[in-house]
């Protein structure tokens, strides 16, 4: 039609892609209200969140007493479920997400519900900075020194399992045939530069409260003689093994490459990866360097890579949550909705190993899809939903009367200006045409078919993808 | 319904398959103790087993006390344990590792499962959408292969699409429409064929198997609070319901233990061998133990010396083969503890696991393996005559 409209439906479209990369996507008229800040405002706000204790804090720990100070894994999950489904800092969450599943710790093992909450708030605090402090911070964790093992390291026994997965998951990488850019005396040198380095529990804050752990280094336990580390001999310690590290033009790609997988494509674009390298060398390590670049993009923006994402469990949960907004206070259902991502493959702080969960189309097996599309399909069924009347309300203000593909076309619009395949599309409108037409905003059941349609729109291939 | 054609009680030629993946790394010399080795006892001053901890096989090995159950079925002569089986250049991270399992390639990373590519060859146009079923989150890469559909059920009863949809008046028209959605071979405006192939798996199966636990009785009570014998209790129910399952899949653990090893190791075991005991006198009860097979590997074992309370990755190990149609006992050679015979402090293996894939496929499943495996391998004796 004129080239107004079509412009406007393009900035739509385009920030609708950025909330569903940079957050958990957003309802359609939380982006109309993006809009009015434009594109590169909302990236600085995004990347700028405002690290603190937010402000429904006191009421999500009176409803959800247990996860007060959380004796194991699983009491925790209702207070980041609850942050995940709400909180108005998307990338706050969205980058603890990723840092979690990269650095995974798993509560099978760790199962202190208190020190994982730690652990996520380390991730919020330090996860958009420089990697080099953030890496410093979680080996000085004491729930990651305790999952892998490093307060069972010891000067003259040290146990390796830190500093391999330090090297190689955390930091630097494997290819596909299992080599990295270090070798196994460097993984040696690493577990024995981080002998010492260790947790320790403290006394509860209350009685049969959990016991908080701290780190605690002892230089007595400390492996203080001269190691070889990536080429480098000296008296090393685990600080000196980080920022050697970081240096090293392996772990700018490692985590330039991640970045890329979790935020723009499931298939690595090897030109853009190397640009994002340069990026992060460029800026000290700084993360939030990075993703501003991807951000901004032409490629990040294009065509090539939007709806090209699947969806992680996470983003399809929680982004269906944030759409339908049926929560007006931490009620126990909220709580619930971590053992939703658990049944499609995600069980939150509780990664299958240390490698995290493996992203992409892996996420999706006819298990997980059968547990997508019923839980979408019941989530956009709830007509007491807050997020629900709206969608309602933007598809019966299309117009009194609209023909099947104009409402489909409303429909996908309601859902936060989604889009979906040419092929997809035209099963839907054949599914609105079979089943009555034309849609009229008057007829008895209206809602009944927009409700229908919003169940197949969710249920489709393309859902899927983000 | 088998897909040969064949039920009987004499055991057909192409067996189930039951797979059972023991994750994180079981310690193998915690598991067979090579008790009248000295060199175990120096490598293992803290974690080594004695005495009542060991139930003897022979005068030289025995099993982890925690392992009664699979005493009892390898003295009913049905269990084969194949000592020191790995693969070479042995690689110490779980992923990788598992990987080499899973893909049957030990040197090139492969998206394609071994047990993938079995299903393929046993249904080569994906027309049972349940000729593989995994029991469990997440499909494991061993069963990944494009365009081979693969169900993986949490649990069997609720299985299916908008059973829990609130009214659901609607259910049919949805699942009409969904199932035009869902074509195969209509991979345009997607990233990959693979979601399509998926959704139509998924479609297909759901139904069928969410019937399958009430077409199944059975005496056998499996423990509710065991995972590893829910996981193998759904299997029972699949087979008797003859959906045409050849491959059954499904894993425990986390075996990866670093440390407080005594204790957890033999927590792991009691569940396993106690849910693999349950399972065979349920296949004995159903009439199916002589059609079917169990399988049971880990990625990799462990270091020989241990670190105090725990034991770190290592590599080689050891595998079990189990079913009627088996010809128990030990099988390849216990591995050397003698230090000029370790590999940087593991054992060396001295059986391709290749070797024990090749055999399940020509001896148990009918199968040529050498396109499955891209190569030829030994021929283990495993088959009972």
């Amino acid at each position: 039609m004129t080239t107004v409209s079509n412009r406007q439906s393009t900035d739509v479209a385009l920030m609708a892609h950025l909330l569903r990369r940079a957050g958990f996507g957003a309802t359609r008229n939380e982006i109309d209200e993006y809009l009015k800040k434009g594109y590169e405002a909302v990236v600085e706000e995004l990347l700028y969140p405002d690290h603190g204790e937010m402000e429904d804090q006191d009421l999500v720990d009176r409803y959800f007493i247990a996860s007060v100070e959380a004796r194991s894994a699983g009491h925790a999950d209702p207070q980041w479920a609850w942050r995940l489904a709400t909180s108005p800092k998307p990338l706050e969450e969205k980058i603890s997400l990723f840092w979690h599943g990269l650095m995974a710790v798993g509560g099978v093992k760790l199962d202190h519900g208190l020190e994982m909450l730690t652990e996520i708030e380390l991730f919020r605090q330090f996860g958009l900075g420089r990697f080099e402090d953030l890496l410093l911070e979680i080996s000085r964790n004491p729930g990651m020194m305790y999952w892998l093992d490093n307060q069972n390291s010891h000067k003259g026994a040290p146990n390796e399992n830190y500093g391999r997965e330090l090297l190689e998951l955390f930091a630097m990488g494997i290819d596909e045939s299992g080599e990295g850019a270090y070798t196994e005396d460097d993984v040696k040198a690493a577990a024995r530069a981080f002998t010492g380095w260790a947790s320790k529990v403290t006394p509860p804050p209350f009685f049969l409260g959990p016991f908080p752990m701290e780190f605690q280094f002892d230089p007595e336990d400390h492996d203080d003689s001269e190691k070889t580390f990536l080429g480098q001999t000296g008296n090393w310690n685990g600080d000196d093994i980080v920022r050697m590290i970081c240096g090293h033009r392996a772990a700018a790609h490692f985590v330039a490459l991640r970045l890329y997988d979790y935020f723009v494509s499931d298939t690595p674009n090897e030109a853009e990866i190397e640009r994002l390298t340069d990026v992060f060398q460029a800026n000290d390590g700084e993360i939030r360097s990075v993703l501003r670049e991807i951000f901004n993009s032409d490629h990040f923006k294009s065509e090539e890579v939007r709806f090209k994402k699947m969806k992680s469990p996470s983003d399809l949960v929680f982004g269906t949550t944030r759409l339908v907004d049926r929560f007006e206070i931490p009620e126990s259902d909220s709580g619930n909705l971590a053992n939703n991502t658990m049944f499609m493959g995600q069980h939150l702080m509780n990664p299958p190993s240390v490698e995290g969960w493996h992203e992409g189309e892996e996420w999706v097996d006819s298990g997980a899809l059968i547990e997508r599309i019923n839980f979408a399909s019941t989530e956009v069924s709830r007509l007491d939903a807050r997020g629900v009347q709206e969608m309602l309300e933007r598809v019966q203000s299309a117009g009194d009367e609209l023909n099947s593909e104009a409402f489909v076309d409303a429909c996908l619009d309601g859902l936060g200006a989604i889009d979906a395949s040419a092929r997809t599309k035209s099963i839907l409108i054949d599914h609105a045409d079979r089943y009555g037409t034309p849609w009229e905003r008057e007829a008895p059941d209206a809602i009944e078919r927009t409700i229908e349609m919003f169940q197949l729109i969710v249920s489709t291939p393309d859902y899927q993808y983000c | 319904m088998t897909s040969n054609g064949h039920n009987g009680s004499n055991g057909s030629k192409r067996k189930n398959l039951v797979v059972v993946q023991l994750s994180g790394g079981n310690d193998y010399l915690n598991t067979l103790v090579p008790y009248q080795d000295g060199l175990y006892y120096d490598y293992r001053p803290n974690m080594g087993l004695k005495g009542e901890s060991i139930i003897p096989i022979d005068d030289r090995i025995g099993f982890n006390a925690h392992m009664a159950p699979f005493k009892r079925l390898y003295d009913k002569g049905m269990m084969a344990v194949i000592m020191g089986i790995g693969y070479p250049e042995p690689n110490r991270s779980h992923f990788r590792s598992m990987d080499i399992w899973h893909t049957a390639e030990p040197t090139t990373s492969s998206a394609e499962g071994w047990l993938g590519k079995v299903t393929k060859a046993l249904d080569p146009e994906g027309k049972n959408p349940v000729t593989a079923v995994n029991f469990g989150r997440g499909l494991p890469r061993a069963l990944a292969f494009p365009g081979v559909p693969v169900a993986s059920v949490g649990a069997l009863d609720s299985y299916g699409l908008y059973t829990g949809l609130a009214g659901a008046g609607n259910r049919d028209a949805l699942l009409d429409t969904v199932s035009r959605i869902y074509q195969p071979m209509s991979a345009e405006g997607f990233p990959s064929q693979r979601l399509l192939d998926t959704g139509r798996g998924a479609l297909d199966g759901a139904d069928l198997l969410r019937q399958a636990p009430s077409h199944y009785t059975s005496t056998v009570e499996y423990p509710e609070d065991n995972p590893i014998a829910q996981s193998l209790k759904g299997v029972a129910q699949v087979t008797s319901a003859n959906l045409g399952t050849k491959i059954f899949y499904t894993a425990h653990g986390s075996f990866d233990t670093h440390t407080n090893e005594l204790v957890n190791h033999a927590l792991l075991w009691d569940q396993v061998s106690e849910a693999v005991e349950c399972f065979w006198a349920d296949m004995e009860e159903q009439g199916e133990a002589e059609d079917t097979v169990m399988w049971i590997f880990t990625e990799f074992g462990r270091r020989v010396a241990d670190n105090g309370t725990g034991t770190d990755h290592g590599s080689g190990g050891g595998a079990f083969l189990i079913g009627p149609s088996v010809k128990g006992g030990l099988y390849g050679e216990y591995p050397d503890l003698s230090p000029t015979a370790q590999l940087e402090g593991d054992i060396q293996y001295n059986t391709d696991y290749r070797d024990g894939y090749a055999t399940i496929l020509e001896s148990f499943m009918d199968l040529d393996s050498e396109p499955i495996l891209n190569s030829k391998f030994s021929q283990l004796d495993l088959l009972a005559v």
